[in-house]
């Protein structure tokens, strides 16, 4: 009888926790032990003013940064301890807040990198063609696989950024600020992205655009001086007093 | 690299190539073909450089000591140990693979000028080695591997490497195991992540790349290769010299490359090549011949940093691999 009163919800642990997460760059201690969980299948937003420690705690979640202390589990499993390239084989795909593609190979072969190293049996090329076209599609780049990645217009590399991401086929894609720098109608088209991608991983997005923010994120965690300041629906931060104090009033006003 | 690239035409490249340098044996006065066959073999020395310095960007200053692990390792075995010639070849390959392996884990945890400084460090420690056990290699003076056993004997037939002709298609064969394995990595998919790493280390490793152990499986198979070369060079010249061992050898290497083009497959070759000939040529003439070996790289940096291949690739060729 009891068994019947247990919702699903609460039986599905998270696919991410952090437990009393720090960080220390000499003196400063960027980011302050940070306990937090991310659900499966949730578009997360991490929000907080510059300066805030939201992209090393994303950095120490992806392993590009070592943390000073406590504890990250993914999917079960404690990856603390974990090199950055095991931990994207394990599924969390980082894409970078300054773009980070390789400008001087083709678009084709910035995304086949990513493609060829998640292809389990695949040996043949037209299995690498295939994946790669299937990304470049999906974000609209197809037609532009042969050209350098470098001479793409901006607003087309952060589109590769994320299709790489994409390709890795990740569990959980961390995006930081994707928007940055993009027009307003980019940024529809990008949120439309998300929301596809979010249909087969989990998102965690660091983002300073608030409309953004508030369109896509089901969950909103906030940031300041590396600690966790508020956590919930958009509606309630919204309405957060210290959240106004700390980001949002200095943002609007 | 490029997929699109036709297999075919690559192919027929490199063969035309191979064909045409077999065809030189039987048409080259005689002194022209000892300076192909020296150049062959250096050539392979020069590939198994640009594996590394080429397609994943790492500069070493140290690959004198591969090469003349492969030149002592089997050297040395012919004259202390008595082994015959094949074995002595294997030998010497194992030495400049084990050598790599070492030097690799400890030189890659550095990167960038430190690795220069590292791999420059090891080699001269190796050099140093070579003149300190002077009872056993010859010290300054180095070993002279006798002509009488530089003849390989399998099953009653045997090969006499110090014949013209024979000592040329053994340097051709050696310059063919070079430019396949070459062919086959860079056209390979690690091909693509070894360029990925040269291009943005930091991105392949978020790809889930682990870059390191792609890095020293480079230097690995760029030491062995360069081994390999070295332990040819041994056999079929017959003179085992610590120069081989010194700077001066690790930074050839590096122009030939730069000369023909780096990351580029036959970019040494081509480098090998014209260099030697312009070393050849000049000091026929002047005793300051590196002067002008100088000048003609200064004038190649500042007008063709991208080498021979490199420009030809850049300009017209774009599916050279």
């Amino acid at each position: 009888m009891v068994a019947l009163m247990v919702t699903p919800m609460v039986a599905t642990p998270p696919l991410l926790t952090t437990r009393g997460l720090s960080r220390d760059f000499g003196g400063l201690r960027a980011v302050d032990g940070v306990d937090f969980a991310l659900n499966q299948g949730e578009i997360r937003a991490l929000i907080g003013p510059n300066g805030a420690g939201k992209t090393t705690f994303v950095s120490l979640v992806c392993g590009r940064l070592a943390p000073s202390a406590g504890t990250i589990a993914f999917d079960g499993g404690d990856i603390t301890r974990l090199p950055a390239h095991r931990r994207v084989r394990l599924g969390i795909a980082y894409t970078f807040q300054i773009t980070s593609i390789f400008a001087n190979l083709p678009v084709y072969d910035n995304v086949a990198l990513p493609v060829q190293r998640t292809l389990e049996d695949g040996r043949g090329r037209g299995a690498v063609r295939a994946g790669v076209m299937g990304v470049l599609e999906k974000v609209g780049l197809a037609d532009r696989a042969a050209t350098p990645a470098g001479q793409l217009a901006y607003g087309h590399q952060r589109l590769l950024e994320v299709a790489m991401g994409l390709a890795l086929k990740p569990r959980l894609l961390i995006l930081d600020e994707p928007t940055q720098g993009l027009a307003d109608g980019e940024i529809e088209s990008f949120i439309r992205l998300v929301r596809e991608i979010a249909r087969d991983a989990t998102v965690l997005v660091i983002e300073h655009n608030m409309k953004v923010v508030m369109e896509l994120a089901g969950r909103i965690t906030v940031m300041e001086a590396g600690k966790i300041l508020a956590e919930g629906a958009p509606e309630e931060i919204r309405e957060n007093q210290a959240v106004q104090a700390a980001y949002l009033g200095a943002a609007h006003g | 690299m490029n997929d699109q690239a036709s297999p075919a035409k690559i192919y027929a490249l490199h063969l035309g190539v191979v064909g045409l340098l077999f065809a030189f044996n039987f048409v080259l006065p005689d002194y022209h073909q000892s300076l192909f066959s020296r150049i062959m073999v250096l050539a392979a020395f020069a590939m198994g450089y640009n594996l590394l310095f080429g397609y994943v960007g790492l500069l070493s200053l140290g690959h004198a000591m591969f090469f003349a692990a492969g030149l002592y390792g089997s050297g040395l075995a012919v004259v202390h140990l008595g082994w015959g010639v094949p074995l002595a070849f294997a030998g010497g390959v194992a030495c400049g693979a084990l050598l790599s392996l070492a030097v690799g884990l400890l030189a890659l945890r550095t990167s960038g000028v430190a690795f220069m400084i590292v791999t420059m460090m090891f080699a001269q420690a190796f050099f140093l080695a070579i003149l300190y056990f002077a009872p056993w290699t010859g010290g300054d003076q180095g070993v002279v591997v006798p002509q009488a056993v530089r003849v390989v004997r399998l099953a009653g037939a045997s090969l006499d490497l110090t014949h013209p002709t024979v000592r040329y298609m053994m340097a051709l064969a050696v310059l063919c195991v070079a430019l396949l394995v070459t062919l086959a990595i860079v056209r390979s998919r690690h091909g693509r992540v070894l360029v990925a790493i040269r291009e943005n280390e930091e991105r392949t490793k978020m790809l889930g790349y682990d870059t390191f152990a792609g890095k020293l499986a480079v230097m690995v198979v760029s030491g062995t290769l360069c081994a390999a070369a070295g332990a040819a060079y041994a056999l079929l010249f017959g003179y085992v010299g610590s120069s081989f061992a010194s700077i001066q050898y690790s930074i050839l290497p590096l122009l030939w490359v730069l000369l023909g083009g780096a990351a580029t497959v036959l970019g040494p070759l081509v480098g090998t090549l014209v260099m030697y000939y312009v070393i050849d040529v000049t000091s026929f003439y002047t005793s300051a011949y590196l002067l002008v070996v100088g000048v003609v790289l200064i004038l190649l940096v500042l007008f063709f940093p991208r080498g021979v291949l490199g420009t030809l690739r850049e300009r017209w060729l774009g599916w050279l691999p």
